[in-house]
């Protein structure tokens, strides 16, 4: 509980202070002005909920990096750990840092007065975020952090103007800078030129990029957990369909041949 | 009824004791096996047994979900969440009800169209295309207090925008609407009644219109795409000589027919419960927010046509108004046409063309009621509001005196 404590302050003050802090150096850059400019608003997710190593990382991931903050108070960590095909030792060592117990419900360690006085608001619950903001809007999120020294984070995102949530993930993707164009973009959201580095992360663009997609395809499946199940048991209701059809159109057409 | 003199089976032991006190044989002769139906019944005479099935399964699905949903502002969005997650199969039954939902209009709409198709409104059937309409405004009542159930935000807007439809009403609308909502904002009176209405007031309506609609049915028996009537021409036992038993004849056939749309609904329920969001919109999936409008509010696929309609005109009042006028004209509908001959088949071109621009127009008010209200849209809506009414204003004018052509006697059947 302790350790947990240290890692979520740790975590947050250091990206405040990397946020504000390289937000100065940012401005220095200066503005180029290239004529290309970054699809973000086109950015897709492409996570496949079928795909349990990547599940399995993007719940690591997940309670790292977000159960800090925000819960998913739909989704117990027993059912978590059955369907990721994860142990219950597996579960107790690796994914549950608090004292909470396998079959209770996924909650936050933040104290929501807290967590309102750090971010001026509670941070949302995810378990359904995947569902009505979408898996690419959640993945361009994830990946749209960049300098604004005008906010209070140091950071504002392109998928969410003015997000309160600070960057949380800057130590492993590093922290860049959006060189912004003018007027907006064919979606109307910012429009990008390009992305210019300020720090480097932990990990390689790809690494990130992997690290990302493997949370978004945790948050599709908590999101509705049994797609994998509907769809394996969805074939086989359609081959039962199948054969009834048949047999049913064969039934039809001896009846009606005596029909003229 | 045709075929009500054929001979009962002789029974014995039990059989004949039951059917002493209870007419199960007579029944069965009387609605199935001496029931006969146009033999020439093609691909849309399928959507009126299909509707019945869509029933069942709104009603079995329904009592199941009833079982562990929680009404109450406070319970009702965790406990659909709960049904989604923790109720074993409670998945199966959350979205065999969605997408039930959708599939029933669907096919409703199927059928509707069908008696456009072939006059089946008309002269001995009025009752019957009223009473349909009554299941169909029924049905909507049903799906529009069933979409507030879960609790989502567009539940609660939703209801905000339809609920503020009855405060257009002159004089009575301000307090009707408070009436209605049991508070003075959708809340949890609302909900409540909502639920009792959706569970238990409105499929009682709905069943006892179903069977109206089934009576006067087979009162006259079906009408079939030549529109011709088979009781009109008997063979020497009596029977319609283009009449064939319903059952086996159609019992099998509509199998076929079921098996057919079990398939369709099984991908659906399967593999894309959502359909993209036409089915179960992605804002429901955040909980009611009274604070919060969701940037864009549209209802459900099925109500987007009328949707469209209220929109088309810049006056809530008047908008209001002309999308009670729009469900008019459908109960209308047997009276406006003036045409002597029931099957498109043999109308001329100007009912074709009045049918197919119709058709379109409902079409894309569909599509328009699902898209903000601004710029074309509104001017497109606005255009094809206009052909919604003309078809129904100017029917009396274009279907009288029409050069029909001649109606055959028989049916025409191919055999296949």
């Amino acid at each position: 509980m302790q350790n947990r404590w240290v890692r979520i302050a740790f975590t947050l003050a250091a990206s405040f202070a990397l946020g504000t802090g390289v937000a100065a150096a940012a401005e220095e850059g200066g503005h180029g002005g290239g004529a290309q400019e970054v699809h973000w608003e086109s950015w897709q997710a492409g996570n496949e909920v079928t795909n349990t190593a990547s599940l399995q990382r993007g719940a690591t991931n997940f309670v790292n990096y977000c159960l800090s903050c925000h819960s998913m108070k739909y989704m117990r960590y027993s059912r978590m750990a059955s369907d990721l095909g994860i142990s219950e030792q597996q579960l107790r060592e690796n994914l549950i840092a608090t004292d909470a117990k396998p079959t209770d419900y996924m909650l936050a360690s933040f104290p929501e007065a807290e967590a309102v006085a750090w971010f001026g608001k509670v941070p949302p619950d995810l378990s359904l975020v995947a569902r009505y903001r979408g898996t690419d809007w959640v993945y361009q999120f994830l990946k749209g952090f960049y300098v604004d020294k005008t906010r209070p984070t140091g950071t504002n995102n392109l998928a969410l103007e003015g997000a309160a949530m600070p960057a949380v993930l800057s130590d492993l993707e590093g922290v860049k800078a959006a060189v912004l164009g003018v007027g907006v973009s064919a979606h109307g959201g910012k429009r990008v030129e390009r992305f210019e580095t300020v720090a480097a992360g932990r990990m390689t663009p790809e690494e990130f990029d992997g690290f990302v997609r493997d949370t978004v395809n945790f948050l599709d499946y908590a999101g509705d957990p049994s797609q994998a199940q509907r769809r394996s048991i969805g074939i086989w209701v359609l081959l039962f369909l199948m054969v009834f059809t048949v047999f049913a159109w064969m039934l039809k057409k001896e009846y009606w041949k005596d029909v003229h | 009824m045709a075929g009500s003199n054929d001979a009962l089976p002789v029974r014995k032991g039990f059989l004949l004791w039951l059917n002493n006190r209870l007419p199960v044989d007579a029944f069965m002769r009387d609605q199935l096996t001496g029931y006969y139906a146009p033999k020439n019944f093609n691909f849309w005479y399928f959507f009126g047994v299909l509707s019945l099935v869509a029933l069942v399964l709104q009603l079995v699905t329904g009592i199941f979900l009833t079982m562990h949903y929680k009404v109450g502002e406070a319970t009702a969005f965790d406990s659909v969440e709960y049904i989604m997650r923790e109720v074993p199969y409670g998945w199966l039954l959350r979205y065999a009800h969605s997408t039930g939902a959708s599939a029933f209009f669907i096919v409703v709409y199927l059928h509707m169209f069908r008696a456009f198709l072939y006059g089946s409104y008309k002269a001995p059937r009025e009752l019957l295309w009223l009473f349909g309409m009554a299941v169909y405004m029924a049905l909507m009542a049903e799906a529009f207090m069933g979409y507030v159930l879960p609790w989502g935000n567009m539940s609660y807007w939703g209801a905000q925008v339809i609920v503020n439809l009855f405060g257009t009403i002159p004089v009575i609308g301000p307090g009707l609407v408070d009436w209605i909502r049991g508070d003075y904002g959708i809340a949890d009176a609302t909900l409540n009644r909502f639920f009792s209405l959706h569970v238990v007031a409105v499929p009682l309506v709905l069943l006892l219109l179903v069977a109206l609609h089934l009576v006067a049915l087979r009162h006259n028996g079906s009408n079939n795409p030549d529109g011709v009537e088979i009781k009109a021409n008997k063979g020497p036992d009596g029977k319609p000589v283009d009449g064939i038993p319903f059952h086996p004849y159609y019992t099998v056939k509509d199998t076929v027919g079921l098996g057919v749309f079990l398939m369709l609904f099984a991908v659906v329920l399967f593999f894309v419960p959502t359909f993209g969001g036409l089915f179960l919109e992605a804002p429901n999936f955040e909980p009611a927010q009274p604070l919060k409008t969701p940037p864009h509010i549209a209802p459900v696929w099925y109500f987007t046509p009328f949707y469209a309609i209220l929109r088309a005109v810049p006056d809530q009042q008047m908008g209001a108004l002309l999308m009670a006028l729009s469900l008019i004209g459908f109960f209308l509908l047997p009276w406006l046409d003036r045409s002597p001959v029931k099957s498109t088949r043999y109308r001329p071109l100007t009912w074709k063309i009045a049918l197919t621009v119709f058709t379109i127009s409902f079409v894309a008010l569909g599509y328009l009621g699902l898209k903000p209200a601004e710029g074309s849209y509104v001017l497109a809506a606005r255009i094809f509001t206009g052909l919604y009414f003309a078809f129904f204003v100017l029917m009396p004018f274009y279907t009288r005196g029409e050069s029909t052509s001649r109606v055959p006697a028989r049916v025409t059947f191919h055999h296949d």
